[in-house]
């Protein structure tokens, strides 16, 4: 059984072009592929437009191959909520430049710490990120990007480097309470939660 | 665990004597009766990072109780604790903490390490991954498992109340802190190297793909 082709690929062919690089399917999802330099608008494309509305992103993550000729790829897994629909976006970045992709931050604020786990993970960096540091690894982290194929598993450093790199770090001045803290993010809270928020159900917060 | 109970006094071997004239009287040495103390009235701290924790939740709980052995309060505050139990895995990253939680116990302390994650890193050989919380920490006592049941870690615990018995007071060394030196490390670079060496199977994977 082939399962059926998404339905975005034809509008998002005949609104691209040849930006639309290829598509395939693959366990009965749908995949797409578009070009580094239009990955934005084709993403902002499927979000905004009616009848796409690919209003969640699930997960933003990366695929190094081990085949040092083939491009580290980007994916973007969409889902429209209303439509109940999924789609795959892969954008191709070519491992003999600089990998770099412009930053979904705007179009989903999600996108936020999937593309920060990325960067950390892959060293992609996303283009208009705005607070793109490591996630995972600890800022002073110095040995690379560990889900690179040409990553040894153990690192790079000896273990007793390691160790001695671990000890010197100090938690405190990477990763604040405050950092954490929905304080700071109370005006940007829906109506109904800051009324809860401010009456104390979750401790005091102003 | 009285100090007249015969097995408990054949432990403190002829030293500790009851007063043939009133039962009031019992003299012993200073040693026997500090450990007899000490060893019976443990308070842990427990870190529980992964898998291991569940089991060690389980030691805790009402089955396997060990308030039964005078651990019946969990402190979960270093500074009144004495003894450290590592249950589970311990990523770089938060080696700093669990070194500053043994740095603020007060002597006399003790750990152990429960698990084979705490003890080796398991199957973890990887970049992530304390080879061992001995590389961080003084150890005395490793409970081996994946996840050690609950009988282990108790009987861990024994081997540790063991050991405290023969300790003694007068010996300074015990209860001298190994704090991190000038190296950034507690112990010698090489020997942080030798206990992270892989065995077993983990030998066979690829130091470096580059
Ligand atoms: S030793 Fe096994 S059970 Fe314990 S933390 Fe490691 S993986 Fe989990």
């Amino acid at each position: 059984m082939t399962a059926p082709v998404s339905p975005s690929v034809a509008p998002l062919r005949a609104e691209f072009g040849a930006a639309v690089e290829r598509h395939l399917i693959s366990c009965g999802d749908t995949i797409i592929y578009v070009s580094r330099e239009r990955s934005h608008d084709a993403l902002a494309w499927l979000k905004d437009t009616p009848g796409q509305e690919f209003d969640y992103l699930t997960d933003v993550t990366a695929v190094d191959y081990r085949d040092p000729e083939r491009p580290l790829e980007v994916v973007y897994q969409l889902r429209s909520l209303a439509r109940r629909a999924d789609l795959r976006v892969k954008v191709a970045l070519d491992k003999r430049r600089p990998l770099e992709v412009r930053s979904v931050w705007d179009l989903w604020k999600g996108a936020d710490w999937l593309e920060r786990e990325v960067y950390d993970m892959f060293g992609v960096t996303f283009a208009g990120h705005p607070d793109l540091r490591r996630i995972l690894m600890w800022d002073t982290y110095a040995e690379g990007f560990p889900l690179r194929k040409d990553f040894p598993l153990r690192g790079h450093f000896s273990r007793a480097e390691q160790t001695r790199q671990a000890l010197a770090a100090n938690p405190e001045a990477h990763y604040s309470l405050e950092e954490l803290s929905i304080a700071d993010a109370f005006a940007e809270l829906p109506k109904d939660m800051q009324e809860r928020l401010a009456r104390g159900e979750r401790g005091f917060l102003r | 665990m009285g100090l007249i109970n015969p097995a408990a006094a054949s432990e403190a071997g002829e030293r500790t004597v009851v007063s043939e004239a009133s039962p009031n009287f019992v003299t012993t040495t200073l040693d026997f009766l500090t450990n007899w103390a000490r060893s019976n009235s443990l308070w842990p701290m427990p870190f529980g990072t992964a898998c291991c924790a569940i089991e060690y939740m389980a030691t805790a709980a009402s089955r396997f109780d060990i308030a039964r052995f005078g651990m019946e309060r969990q402190s979960f505050s270093p500074r009144q604790a004495d003894v450290f139990i590592c249950a589970g895995r311990v990523p770089f990253k938060l080696a700093p903490v669990l070194r500053r939680i043994w740095d603020q116990m007060p002597q006399p302390k003790w750990c152990i390490s429960m698990g084979a994650c705490a003890s080796t890193g398991n199957v973890f050989d990887n970049y992530t991954i304390v080879q061992g919380i001995d590389t961080l920490m003084p150890v005395d006592v490793y409970v081996p498992g994946c996840p050690p049941r609950p009988e282990g870690l108790i009987y861990g615990i024994t081997l540790l109340q063991k050991k405290i018995r023969g300790e003694s007071i007068v010996d300074e060394q015990l209860r001298q802190e190994q704090l991190v030196g000038p190296s950034g490390l507690f112990l010698p670079p090489e020997r942080v190297d030798e206990l992270s060496e892989p065995f077993g199977n983990s030998v066979h994977q690829t130091r470096s793909s580059s």
